[in-house]
């Protein structure tokens, strides 16, 4: 047998071994979406989701009266403890400034969606970042790859020192009080564990046949780290991101709590507006429980979705 | 065990001073700076100069570092704002209530999360399952402070079940001995003194457990359902072992080793849940003292804080690789 048989043969082995590979990849996820379909905590999650999303892009068109209007002024009186309770044209009633608090909820909805969001994003986005570099060095880097890996974990270790929010106050101390501070104080408090998850996964990965395979076979590094490994260590990575979505939202209530949120009464924000009703919270609990259920059930909507991506994803909950 | 204790403790090294790096950074960035917080808005360029050169800012930055860093090791935090009392003083005068306090929330979530989850996790789909697992779900989800103000609201100030602020009532003169306020009740044989102080940490430490209490509940159920399919339990069960031996031994102690590394880690966050709480309870512990500094941008006591709770954070970590390598004769091997 020749050797360009042989390799011949072996590239064949390969692609057939690396196909089957990447072939069970994709039909993990489809399968995984079939178990989803079926799972009733990721249809309650979803439909969650789908309605605040809902309520955050049309809300503000809805909203009857303007979220920083002063209209029931005069009939207002936090001190002496009396405020105006839900009411004919005010479903859930006044704040402590005379706003109307239903509106409010309405056009919050939009801004607690976008702190989530942006938050999430800027904490997957650069815990992304860091931990390919940090998987492929330790993967495929050789003895450098794998000290360039120990420098990296030795950082995102120190980050994970740090109590989470005591690092969201820190970044929002150097930044002032803006609804920004707020998106990437939260984002950065994310960047760790993403960097961690995917790092995690791709060493997985990085100990599979296939990469032997594409290696034997000469398969340039990086796209044995882009089309062979990464594509196979996503799944943990998804599932997190869905469930920072919630943590980013009750984070930025607390971080709003500490005095750190946005301070534009134009406008509104559920984190904020619950910091701001925990002063009347003996006159008028309403004025926070609103606020409070809509993060809650909103964090539950992402958890119960993340929860039941992470079991159907979950290769040994098969059959 | 000594090996891992001291290998584990070179690696603080590293981690602390690159703190210190981000934290000096950190402060020198920070709007304002000194020299125009002790002057004011109107001072004159020549003024801030002068103060800049005797605090000795205008040196190159690596000479405050080694300044900072050589501060910090001497146990020297500097000075609150707030007080005029060393940052240090203050944590160690306040650092008894904050433990009294995560230790009792610690208690709670253990004590009621394992064999909640462990229940959950046998009957599996029956009502304790669905209980727990929605509980869970829902407690993780509740912001912090929010769960403090509707208990604090219904069970201290409608229902007046307890005191709802502060560490102990005022009337009760209490002898200071440790700092402990429940333990130096029983100390001294003044047990009102002891219970008072216990009475007012309930409603605080409920608070404080919520989140632990719903990791642990969720991590041994897990934990439990994937190890009492295990061959080895299978193995022990079929050859006739009393069940009681096989749930304890083989299921419980295996399934616990995930539940002990997340209890190490959970303690560490409770110290930063610590700073909502405690605020929402006026509990005088270092969490509020943290929450004052935030209000008063006090960062002394904040860089003295992260630093703190950095060093107990990685301690932990420490005690629970210990503990590891005690439930789990694998651990020692390697």
């Amino acid at each position: 047998m020749s050797v360009a048989t042989k390799t011949d043969k072996i590239q064949r082995l390969a692609e057939l071994t690396a196909g089957s590979e990447t072939s069970t990849g994709a039909s993990l996820w489809r399968e995984a979406l079939g178990r989803l379909k079926t799972s009733k905590m990721a249809i309650i999650g979803a439909v969650i989701i789908a309605a605040f999303v809902v309520v955050a892009i049309v809300g503000p068109f809805l909203a009857p009266h303007s979220p920083s209007a002063q209209i029931w002024r005069g009939e207002v009186f936090p001190n002496k403890g009396e405020f105006v309770g839900a009411r004919g044209e005010n479903w859930f009633g006044l704040d402590h400034l005379g706003r109307d608090l239903f509106s409010r909820m309405l056009v919050g909805a939009r801004q607690t969606l976008l702190v989530g969001i942006v938050a999430t994003l800027i904490g997957l986005v650069a815990g992304f970042v860091i931990g390919i570099v940090s998987g492929a060095a330790a993967t495929l880097g050789g003895e450098t790859g794998q000290r360039v890996d120990s420098v990296i974990m030795r950082f995102i270790d120190m980050m994970l020192a740090l109590p989470s929010l005591l690092l969201a106050v820190s970044i929002a101390a150097v930044m002032g009080q803006s609804l920004t501070t707020v998106m990437i104080a939260v984002g950065v408090v994310q960047v760790p564990v993403f960097a961690r998850l995917l790092r995690g996964a791709m060493l997985v990965q990085g100990g599979a046949d296939y990469v032997l395979a594409a290696q034997s076979l000469g398969v340039r590094k990086r796209r044995i780290v882009l089309s062979q490994i990464l594509p196979n260590s996503l799944s943990p990575v998804i599932v997190q991101a869905t469930l920072s979505l919630a943590t980013a939202i009750i984070e930025a209530a607390a971080l709003s709590y500490l005095g750190l949120g946005n301070p534009d009464p134009a406008i509104p924000e559920w984190g904020v507006m619950l910091a701001q009703a925990q002063r009347f919270f003996s006159y008028a609990p309403m004025m926070g429980v609103y606020p409070a259920v809509g993060i809650i059930i909103t964090a539950l909507g992402f958890t119960l979705l993340g929860e039941a991506m992470r079991e159907a994803l979950d290769p040994k909950l098969k059959g | 065990m000594l090996r891992l204790v001291v290998r584990r403790l070179l690696q603080l090294i590293p981690t602390l001073l690159g703190l210190s790096v981000l934290l000096f950074l950190w402060l020198d960035r920070l709007p304002g700076g000194p020299a125009s917080a002790i002057l004011g808005e109107k001072a004159t360029d020549a003024d801030v100069a002068r103060i800049n050169r005797a605090l000795g800012l205008d040196q190159p930055v690596y000479v405050q570092y080694w300044r900072f860093l050589k501060r910090i090791f001497q146990g020297d935090l500097g000075t609150s704002v707030q007080t005029g009392q060393p940052v240090w003083d203050e944590f160690v005068l306040r650092f008894p209530a904050t433990v009294e306090l995560s230790l009792l929330a610690m208690i709670m979530a253990v004590v009621v999360g394992i064999p909640l989850g462990y229940l959950a996790a046998r009957k599996r789909g029956g009502w304790v399952d669905i209980g727990a697992v929605s509980g869970s779900l829902v407690g993780i989800c509740i912001p912090v402070f929010f769960l403090g103000l509707v208990i604090k609201e219904i069970l201290a100030v409608k229902l007046g079940f307890f005191p709802s602020y502060g560490r102990m009532d005022t009337g009760i003169n209490a002898t200071d001995v440790t700092g402990f306020a429940v333990l130096d009740g029983i100390l001294t044989g003044e047990f009102d003194a002891s219970w008072d102080a216990l009475h007012h940490l309930i409603l605080p430490a409920v608070t404080l457990a919520s989140i632990p209490l719903a990791v642990i509940v969720r991590m041994t159920r897990a934990s439990v359902l994937e190890v009492q399919d295990e061959d080895y339990v299978r193995t022990a069960e079929s050859k006739g072992l009393k069940r009681s031996i096989v749930r304890g031994r083989h299921v419980l102690r295996n399934a616990l080793l995930p539940v002990v590394t997340s209890v190490g880690l959970l303690t560490g966050s409770l110290l930063s849940g610590a700073v909502l709480t405690e605020s929402v309870f006026s509990f005088n512990g270092i969490g509020n003292f943290v929450k004052t500094s935030i209000d008063g941008r006090d960062y002394p006591v904040l860089v003295g804080f992260i630093m703190f709770i950095a060093m107990v954070y990685v301690l932990i970590n420490l005690l629970v690789d210990v503990a590891y390598s005690i439930i789990d004769p694998r651990v020692r091997v390697h």
